[in-house]
């Protein structure tokens, strides 16, 4: 019985000493760091890529870390303490969680680095030195605005949201959504205080296939006659179009999602996704990199445009199906510009 | 204050529940249909119930699996991350290999059976706690799933047919069975034979019972929980089959939750983490309570934030009883 265990023992210890041999040295070029949500999601996953093709062109070290699972604050904690022994010149931070970072960045500012958020802002925005984002709100009021053209005034509106805890990007997709249609969002910074009739229900997905397909279940079965869904990204609406079309209502009910993902051109240019909000993750990191880099050269820190509070990375509208009044561009420009 | 005929009366029950523990489960499922069919008709229509059916299929087969391991007192964190990671193997062997639809749904079976017996090995021969093993490979499986999926869905439309069969469904009346049902149904039957029936099912309640008393009474434990880690782990393989059925993709970003989701089902169902003690049955009446309080609660209109709030609550309850009546033998 103790041979297997020493050989196991021993072939883990081999292991975990050769993964640290690959992480390779320094040649002393400057270090910059990029902390991500997770390193599962295809949106992050894209922006690592951006960020190293990027580095790569700049000379630049990238160093990335990641959050184990959505909301992970403590991973990233860690990461930001690591970057600073590593005697980074910055970091990139997706915050898992706005406030609870911002301690931990204050240490890393007062210690030289700058410090630049992408995709998600820090509360308070100013925390950190600049922040490449979408505006997720007007994400959100673009595909209501398109709906709104395409289905008209009278409709059944379902609402895929992400989770029950109004976390910013969610309420301002669905609220930026409720904008753009038409409807009196009551208070923005809150999901499920209106009082519209149109208004159908509300579920949460998790963004993901499964979540979505199992709320649109759910919520058709309530109200047999929804018209119109919103869901918070594409994954979600994949899951709502499996449950629709079971339901023999994928021809009849319009889906608005945002992402831009490929996979969700895709399903725009297949007629399963009505219109997406395109946003552009690849250009928020390399941004990011580029600006870094730049500190460290100049001595100058990033910052925002004036009287701003973020860097808006832009956000387009892709449809096959263009409403008058509504800027929008096909799925051969969505394709070209599509992530993940 | 209690009277004695009162005491007799709790008697009775706990002695029901002790020797048939899913009667409890039974009743709570019975109760939530009633009560949500009063608040909201449509609740009961055939075609409702059948989705409510559809959502648990996937759970309900992960937690087939965590049954049979819990019921050897053990715990499997990687029901999740083995059904996840073998539907992304089945589906690049499809898509990226281009190798015939059933024989990447054969190999994904085959690589589910093998990461459970990982866990076997691990658990039998290096005697580590289950606890610990499968926190481990729980993170390995989901690394490897992230590594060899590069974070990307592979869509049910690029894959061979059968690759997505099991979410076909077959009408009955405006009940919608799909095959994927089916087959979860077909395997809790098997098992609750083989767990009724078979030595081997006596052999697993008495392991979890009290192992050692088992090894005495000439019963190979470590060869029981060898087998009973990898037969879970082939469930998990057919888990990941449904799955895709039931996603028409194979998405390697689902499935984080699915680990806790299953013990839920498990604990709902009245079997014991304590080992011994329950059985199939009730996890897959376990499995249903979570999707009829889902499915109820979104018809009467309820805010989903007491979605998870009502479930977390039935856990506590459903933990209560199991205590409860573990002290009929005290």
């Amino acid at each position: 019985m103790k041979r297997p265990v020493r050989l196991v023992a021993v072939a883990l210890a081999a292991s975990a000493l050769v993964l640290a041999a690959c992480s390779g040295g320094n040649d002393g070029r400057p270090i910059i760091g990029l902390i991500t949500k997770t390193d599962t999601n295809p949106f992050f996953v894209t922006m690592k890529k951006g960020a190293q093709e990027q580095a790569t062109k700049d000379g630049i070290d990238l160093r990335t870390f990641a959050g184990r699972i959505d909301g992970d604050n403590e991973s990233q904690v860690t990461a930001i303490e690591n970057l600073m022994a590593l005697g980074a010149e910055g970091f990139m931070i997706t915050p898992n969680d706005s406030r609870a970072i911002v301690p931990a960045i204050e240490r890393a500012k007062e210690a030289g680095l700058a410090v630049i958020a992408l995709d998600t802002q820090l509360d308070p925005a100013d925390a950190a030195d600049s922040t490449y984002a979408t505006d997720n709100f007007e994400a959100g009021r673009l595909v209501g605005e398109w709906a709104r053209a395409k289905v008209g005034e009278d409709a059944r509106i379902a609402f895929l949201d992400l989770t029950p805890d109004q976390v910013s990007v969610d309420v301002q997709r669905d609220q930026g959504f409720m904008e753009g249609f038409g409807i009196d969002t009551g208070d923005p910074n809150r999901i499920g205080d209106e009082d519209d009739p149109r208004i159908s229900g509300h579920d949460v997905t998790d963004g993901a296939a499964e979540g979505g397909r199992t709320a649109m279940e759910n919520l058709l079965q309530r109200d047999p006659g929804i018209t119109l869904v919103y869901t918070i990204n594409e994954p979600a609406a994949a899951g709502a179009y499996e449950a629709l079309k079971a339901a023999g209502k994928a021809e009849t009910v319009t889906l608005v999602s945002v992402d831009g993902g490929c996979p969700g051109v895709q399903s725009v240019k297949d007629g399963q996704l009505g219109a997406t909000s395109q946003q552009y993750p690849l250009k928020m990191a390399a941004s990011g990199v580029t600006a870094i880099a730049e500190f460290e050269k100049t001595g100058q820190k990033p910052g925002n445009p004036g009287g701003q509070d973020f860097t808006d990375t832009g956000v387009t509208l892709i449809t096959d199906d263009p409403q008058p009044g509504v800027d929008s561009e096909d799925t051969t420009f969505g394709t070209e510009n599509c992530w993940g | 204050m209690t009277t004695g005929f009162e005491e007799s009366r709790q008697d009775r029950i706990q002695h029901a529940l002790h020797r048939r523990p899913t009667l409890g489960p039974l009743a709570v499922l019975v109760l939530a249909v009633i009560v949500f069919s009063i608040i909201n008709t449509r609740f009961l229509n055939p075609e409702n119930l059948s989705l409510v059916l559809q959502q648990v299929t996937v759970i309900a087969l992960l937690a087939l699996g965590q049954t049979l391991i819990i019921l050897t007192a053990g715990i499997d964190l990687s029901a999740g991350a083995i059904a996840v990671f073998s539907s992304i193997l089945m589906a690049n062997l499809a898509y990226d290999a281009g190798s015939p639809g059933l024989l990447a749904i054969v190999a994904g079976l085959a690589f589910g059976t093998g990461m459970g017996a990982v866990n076997g090995f691990l658990v039998t021969r290096i005697k580590l706690p289950p606890f610990i093993v499968t926190l481990g490979t729980l993170s390995i499986f989901f690394a490897l799933n992230s590594v060899v999926s590069n974070s990307e869905t592979v869509r049910g439309t690029d894959m061979p047919a059968i690759m997505t069969w099991t979410g076909e469904t077959i009408p009955i009346g405006s009940f919608r069975l799909t095959y994927g049902s089916i087959i979860m149904l077909l395997l809790f039957g098997l098992f609750f034979y083989l767990l009724a029936h078979t030595a081997w099912g006596k052999h697993v309640r008495a392991t979890g019972d009290d192992a050692e008393a088992a090894r005495l009474a000439g019963i190979r434990t470590g060869r029981v929980l060898l087998s009973v880690y990898t037969v879970a782990g082939a469930i998990y393989g057919v888990a990941a089959w449904v799955l895709m059925g039931r996603l028409a993709s194979a998405d390697p970003n689902v499935g984080t939750d699915y680990n806790l989701d299953s013990i839920t089902a498990v604990v709902l169902g009245g079997t014991s983490l304590f080992g011994g003690r329950g059985g199939v049955v009730g996890t897959l009446v376990g499995a249903l309570i979570v999707g009829v309080f889902r499915n109820g609660l979104v018809l009467a209109g309820v805010q989903v934030v007491w979605q998870g709030f009502a479930v977390g609550l039935l856990v506590l309850l459903a933990v209560t009883i199991d205590q409860w009546i573990r002290k009929v033998r005290a």
